[in-house]
Formats: structure tokens, sequence, C-alpha cells
């Protein structure tokens, strides 16, 4: 802004700033009430993992883990200590795994697609892709609930195997479906500043297409590749909305906390949510890490 | 791909080309099958459901009936009120907490960049759902928040609650979908080339002046990506109104929640998601236009 002007250029706006009165206001706004509001905005989006956090190292009096009663990390020392969690936790993060790896390959081919080739339909498509993106989720989990229970019934009636009833295939099937278009937009983003001097570099020095493929272009899209199956993966062990349409009996780490709540609140929730989200964060110190060093290679 | 095709020795020129023209469609095949099947078909089998009629002991039949929609329209116009008008709250809020956080990230941001954008997704590490369950912690009525200021400083009486008003349920709304408003704003006014800001000066526009004319209109495509990413999953949000506010504040997305998966209503709550679908992209296309329009005057 104007503080990084050059001195040259911003002679005039001086003047004109000493010809006419200053607008403190705006400026100690700018200066001042600006960073003090930007904390309290931070501050409001932490409180909820701050309290998660402290909470997971309660000792709840009854049932429910919603007042602050005594220091205990009994939550912690048993984790899973609860009928059922143990079970939704790995029934996630498989969940979790299949569609990450799923999504991840079908996403970037289609981002390869849409960014390496011009054929016709590519404008239309490119916008399409996003319309996974902007439906409400409860509007995917419903139809999505639609068509697998129609395929149970007349006229179809048990010819379509496997979709009902509803369970772990039919999640990994919905989390992959969401999962498409957010890999697809990552991966672009990865794409659009790939420098294509770099394979045609490889193949002057004689590496064939797919040699050039391997050894230069996949390289230095897998950065945005990761990212994709990070941003999946964390999409996927968090959803719930959908989740809950599709998931019939099958119970996922998010679905069993929604089942329980209203019988019980125990503390091993927030001890597992809190772990989650401790991991996640290392995951993504670590890989950010990592793919900082990428550049100063280059 | 062009590079390829020039370099390489030509071995039947027809069928290289014939085959370089297949390779996009060979890339996007995969995944547009998974979308096509997963995401285009459910809303077709679901529009076919809201004119069926039957039960889920019979199977449905297309009957072309309105019954489904006529019913969906009068009985929860209150639901459907309520979608929009705390949805388009937890919005504005997101706007009004939102600018500032990725004004100040964008041009203030300086070192600290990173970490605060770090920051502003930590949230996503956590599930939705253990979130939403601290805020019913937080604003608990004997809770961190309001114990204190009943008891401490005396400054509410004993009787007042959060929990279960429409408050509670705009906070947590506004608060689940703030990062979507973040990020694409911060997105947006990144891009902006402060030479632009500082022409501006050059032509003698005050700050202020600056602020309204350069900076804002060029923020308008993260206004319109940020709004609609919280509008969207929060009008369809049903966590919220179950978990923080009471019957009476119940969104279009708990009725449909409860006529497919508790009540086997499939035409009625086919028709719901499907008026829910149709309103928002209506609401998407008058709202582009308004910012469109904007842009090229403003």
């Amino acid at each position: 802004m104007a503080t990084t002007t050059p001195a040259a250029t911003a002679k005039p706006v001086e003047e004109i700033d000493l010809a006419r009165p200053r607008q403190p206001l705006w400026q100690r706004i700018d200066r001042y009430l600006l960073p003090v509001f930007t904390l309290f905005a931070i501050g409001y989006l932490l409180v909820p993992i701050a309290v998660m956090i402290v909470f997971s190292f309660n000792k709840p009096e009854g049932k429910f883990n919603y007042a602050w009663n005594e220091f205990s990390i009994q939550g912690w020392l048993h984790p899973f200590d609860w009928p059922g969690l143990g079970g939704s936790v790995v029934t996630s993060l498989a969940v979790a795994v299949i569609a990450t790896i799923v999504a991840t390959i079908l996403g970037t081919l289609i981002g390869l697609a849409l960014t390496r080739y011009s054929f016709r339909g590519r404008g239309t498509l490119n916008g399409v892709i996003f319309l996974p993106m902007a439906t409400p989720e409860i509007v995917m989990g419903a139809s999505l609930l639609t068509l697998f229970v129609a395929t149970a019934l007349p006229p179809l009636a048990g010819s379509v195997p496997l979709l009902y009833p509803t369970g772990f295939g039919t999640i990994v099937i919905a989390h992959i479906m969401f999962n498409i278009s957010f890999v697809v937009v990552t991966v672009k983003a990865r794409l659009t500043g790939f420098d294509r001097r770099l394979e045609e570099a490889a193949m002057d020095l004689g590496a064939d297409e797919l040699t050039t493929f391997w050894k230069v272009t996949f390289p230095l899209i897998l950065p945005g590749i990761t990212a994709a199956a990070l941003l999946a993966f964390s999409l996927s062990i968090d959803d719930f909305v959908i989740t809950n349409f599709v998931s019939g009996t099958t119970n996922t780490f998010p679905i069993w906390v929604y089942s329980i709540q209203r019988n019980a609140l125990p503390v091993q929730i927030n001890v597992v949510g809190s772990m989650v989200f401790l991991g996640a964060v290392a995951l993504v110190l670590i890989s950010s890490a990592r793919s900082g060093g990428i550049p100063r290679l280059r | 791909m062009t590079a390829a095709a020039t370099t390489a020795p030509a071995r039947g020129p027809g069928f290289r080309r014939r085959f370089a023209s297949a390779v996009p469609w060979l890339l996007l095949a995969p995944g547009l099958l998974w979308l096509l099947v997963f995401y285009v078909l459910p809303v077709i089998q679901m529009f076919t459901y809201s004119v069926s009629t039957g039960s889920i002991e019979t199977g449905f039949t297309l009957t072309m009936s309105p019954d489904a929609y006529i019913e969906a329209l009068t009985k929860f116009g209150k639901q459907f009120l309520n979608s929009i008008l705390y949805g388009g709250a937890a919005t504005l809020f997101a706007f009004l907490i939102g600018f500032p956080v990725a004004y100040s990230i964008a041009f203030r941001g300086g070192r600290y960049k990173s970490l605060i954008l770090f920051l502003v997704i930590a949230p996503f590490f956590t599930s939705f759902l253990i979130r939403t369950i601290s805020w019913k912690i937080l604003l608990g009525d004997e809770g961190p928040i309001l114990g204190p200021l009943k008891h401490t400083f005396g400054i509410l009486p004993g009787g007042f609650s959060l929990l279960g008003t429409p408050v509670a349920q705009v906070a947590g709304l506004t608060y689940n979908f703030l990062p979507f408003m973040i990020l694409p704003l911060y997105v947006a006014l990144e891009k902006i080339d402060p030479r632009l800001i500082e022409a501006a000066a050059d032509l003698y526009a005050g700050r202020r002046e600056a602020f309204r004319r350069i900076t804002f209109p060029l923020a308008l495509p993260g206004v319109f990506a940020g709004s609609l990413l919280t509008f969207i999953p929060a009008m369809g949000d049903y966590i919220n109104a179950e978990l923080l506010g009471n019957p009476q504040t119940r969104m279009i997305g708990n009725v449909i929640q409860n006529r497919l998966l508790v009540q086997n209503d499939y035409p009625v709550g086919s028709a719901l998601s499907f008026i829910l679908m149709a309103a928002i992209l209506v609401a998407v296309a008058v709202y582009a236009r308004a910012l469109g329009t904007e842009q090229l005057t403003g």
C-alpha cells in the first residue's frame, strides 16, 4: 500500500495529504483496530478447539461432559474405552484411506486432462466440475440415498448388487464422489503454474514421454497431489452430513458421536477429537516443511 | 503433448494423432463416470421419487403427482424461511468478520501470513460435530461464558440462557463456515496488484476512496465465492439447529433428514431436497448477476 510506494511517486500523495485534513480515524482503524479485530476473530475460530482439548482432561460428574468438574487424564489413558468407539474410529480411517486413494487418482487424471489438453467441452467441464462443491451436502446425501434405496425396490429390486442395504461400501462410494472435485481443483491450481519447458528440455535430452512424465512432470506436481490427498483425507474423516444418509448401521466416528450425544457425552469423544486434531496438525506441518524444501531445490 | 507429437518419430501419424486426441478423454473417463453414476444419476433418481407415490414397503411408482411438492411447500414454509434467515444471517456475519481478517492477512500479514492462514483452517482438523459440541459447552447455562457473567460479575440474571436460541444457532453457523468465507476473500485480496492502489493514491484518491473504488471491487470475486461457500452449507445445515437451537428454529435440513431417515417418506424428502437445490441455484444466478453488474459499473 502507500507505505511501500517509492519515494518519487509518493511525493504528490504527501502533498495532498497535507493539503487536505488527514483521516486520522481511518488510519487508526487501519493500524490498531484491524490487527486487534483479526486477533479476536482468530480467537473465535480457535476457542472451540481449546475447549475440546481442555475438556478432554475433564472428569465429568455425570454421563455428559458439559461442565468442568476436575482434572483427570483417565480419558487419555483409556481413549477407546467406550463400546463402539474404537470400531468407529477404525471405520473412519479405513473409509478415509480408500476414498482418498481412489479420489486422488481419479481427480488427478481429470486435473491433468483439464490443464494439459485442449478438447471440445473443456470450458464447460471446467465449470461443471465445481457443481459437486456447490451442491449442499444434504442434497447429495439425500439423492444418493434415493439411488441406493431404488436399487432395492421394484422395478430394479436387487438387480444391482451391493448398494443396499447401505453401509461401508456406500460410504466409500459417497466419499470418493464428493472428494473428486476438491482434488481436481487443488491439482489444477498446482498445474497451472507448471513450466512446460522443463518437459521439453527432458525430451530434448532424449527422454521419451513416459520417462519425462515419471522423472520430470510427476515429481513436480507431487506436492499438489499430496495437498489434494491431504484435503480429501481431512474432508473424508470429518464428513457427517452425507455419511449420515448413506451409512446404514455402519458407524464412522462422527456418526457414532452423533448417535451417542443424546444419551451420553463421554470424555473420550474429546480425547479422540484432540488426537485427530493434533495428528492432522503434525501431518500438515511435516508436509509443508517438505514441500517448502522443493522450491529451494529448484 | 504437442511437444511430444512434434519430437516423436513418425510411427503412423494418423494413429498417433487419433490416439493423442483420445488421451484427454481416457484421463477424464474414470472420474467423470464416477460423478455421472454417483452425482448426476442420484439427482435424477431423487427427482423421480419426488413425483412418485408409494411407500418403502411396496415401492414407489412414478405417477407425476405434484402432491409431495404441495406438501413440501405448504407444510414447511417456516423451516424454509428459517434456513434463509439463519443461513443469510450467518453469511452476513461471516462476511463482516471475515473481510477484515482476510484483508489483514493479505496486506498486513507480513511474515505471519502462513501462520495466520494455518490458524484459519485449523478448525477443519477437528470434526465439525465436535466443534459444535464445544459450542454447546461454551454457551451452556453454567458454562465458561455465562457462568462468570452470572455469578462473578452479576451482569446477567440467573435464568438467562443462550443455548436453544436463534442467537446460539447463528453463532454456531457463523463459526462453522467462517473459514470458507475468509479463504476465498484472502485469495482475491492477495491477487490485487499493490501498484493499482498506489496508482489510485497518485491520482489523489484518499485511503477510503482507494478502498471503495479499487480494493473492494477487485475483491468482489472473493466476496461472491465466499458468500456462496458459506451460505450454501449453512442453509442446508441441520446440526447447529439440532444442537444449539430449539424445535422452533429447525431448518429445512432437519425436515429433509427426518423425512428420509426417520419416516422413510421418500417423495416429500426428495421434493424438499429438490426445492432446496433449485432455490440455491436461483439464488446463485441472481447473486452472480447482481455482483456482476455492480462490478461493471462500479
